[in-house]
């Protein structure tokens, strides 16, 4: 039997890259996480393997290369098929894949649009977002998790995320337990996962990386 | 037991046009249910609340949004004539495609080049340019992007195959040249002439007239608030 190569192109504060190393926790995968420098200079390894985007994460599995957050968790989920993330039934699985696309497109610019923003735009960019975080208490309704009993798909591509609205938080000026108390009991709960908890960085430096972030494009 | 299945559309949305060729490819009988977007019916708003947009595929009463998670769906409830390959690394790559073909050549052409002039269009062109060169390499080697026959990720780039000659015309501007993009010059003929594909395009002068509406509207805009 062949030993497998799995190494992760990683950068600690990103979300994306979060969903990743959940997914490999939760299948019990060993991989090399190797650290991008993703705002000064990327690696040879990066560039070769994701020349169209060039941007992290991007998983190795015995040196081919897969892209795209959302397309690695649907390759981890297939190539080692245990403990599966997905439902069985297609439409359970259409579902998930649904709002995983929602999650996709809403939360990380929605948020970008608060820790970017000033005076009336963040006060229009905060409304959106707690518009969406309600959206998601509603689908999860009465629910442990978005697809039922058990921690899979959606709460993988979206806790990740989470690090990011104590950012949000501080620049918008309101709490997300005040405005989604379900949504910050599932985030709770999420994070009593061991995968869950080892893998994802502390809000507080995620802040202070926003703040450097801020900085950078000239926002004060 | 007869299977319901209902595809709610209009008649020029790409993202659409997937799913009825997914369907025609696999040999499924759907109802048609024509929406007007600027007076979307009651149903709609309750098959995709979260974003009240076609296309919805509705299976025996179970309403499924987004054109990919669509396909997907087919493709797992439907089995014969597969549109993903076996193999995971092949289905990543396949999402991959699929992903860049929305995220960055239709919105680097339609939302670039396609209702910008000038300076702003020479510069979209680059940005287009570089994505489809992509493309070009991608098919390298192979008929269709899914191989010898037509896949997900045809479908998912099969737009480009009816849609880039009607944006050239309106707009004047050349956009997939035969001589910089031979292989998907070629594989847009192929896929626009393939069964099934070439009976369902959307009728061409309305499609010339909706897109000229469209671009004399974007460069209005953009000029008045110059």
């Amino acid at each position: 039997m062949s030993k497998e190569e799995v190494v992760l192109l990683d950068f600690w504060a990103s979300p994306f890259c979060g969903r990743v190393r959940i997914a490999l926790a939760e299948k019990g995968v060993e991989y090399q996480n190797r650290e991008e420098d993703v705002l000064g200079s990327k690696s040879e390894l990066l560039l070769n393997s994701n020349p169209i985007h060039k941007k992290v994460p991007v998983l190795l599995h015995n040196g081919k290369p897969v892209c795209e957050s959302t397309v690695i968790v649907n390759y981890i989920d297939e190539a080692w098929p245990s403990r599966p993330l997905l439902p069985t039934c297609p439409y359970e699985r259409a579902r998930a894949r649904f709002w995983g696309d929602f999650i996709d497109k809403k939360i990380f610019e929605g948020g970008t649009k608060i820790w970017s923003s000033k005076g009336e735009a963040l006060e229009v960019g905060k409304k959106d977002f707690i518009e969406i975080l309600k959206q998601l208490e509603g689908t999860l309704g009465e629910k442990d998790f978005f697809c039922g009993d058990n921690f899979g798909f959606v709460d993988i591509l979206l806790i990740p995320l989470t690090t990011w609205f104590y950012a949000y938080e501080k620049f918008g000026g309101f709490k997300v337990e005040d405005e989604c108390p379900k949504f910050s009991v599932w985030v709770k709960r999420c994070m009593q996962r061991e995968s869950v908890a080892k893998a994802l960085p502390e809000p507080e430096k995620v802040y202070e990386a926003v703040l450097m972030l801020r900085k950078m494009n000239g926002i004060e | 037991m007869a299977e319901e299945v209902k595809l709610f559309r209009t008649w020029s949305s790409p993202f659409a046009l997937r799913i009825v060729w997914a369907l025609k490819i696999k040999g499924i009988e759907y109802e048609t249910i024509f929406e007007d977007l600027s007076d979307k019916s009651p149903s709609l708003l309750q098959y995709n609340p979260a974003h009240k947009k076609i296309p919805v595929l509705v299976h025996s009463g179970k309403p499924i949004a987004e054109s990919y998670v669509i396909l997907e769906y087919i493709d797992e409830t439907w089995k014969e004539t597969p549109l993903l390959p076996e193999d995971p690394y092949e289905r990543a790559m396949a999402r991959f495609w699929a992903k860049f073909g929305d995220d960055k050549v239709l919105t680097s052409i339609v939302w670039g080049v396609f209702i910008k002039e000038g300076k702003e269009q020479e510069e979209a062109m680059v940005e287009a340019m570089k994505n489809l060169w992509f493309l070009e390499e991608e098919l390298r080697g192979k008929k269709f992007f899914g191989g010898e026959r037509i896949g997900f990720v045809d479908l998912a780039l099969g737009w480009l195959a009816n849609l880039i000659n009607i944006l050239e015309d309106v707009a004047g501007q050349k956009i997939v040249d035969e001589d910089k993009f031979p292989l998907l010059s070629a594989w847009m003929k192929d896929f626009a002439n393939s069964p099934i594909i070439k009976d369902n395009w959307p009728p061409r002068v309305q499609m010339i007239a909706k897109f000229r509406a469209l671009r004399d509207a974007k460069l209005a805009a953009a000029a008045s608030s110059k």
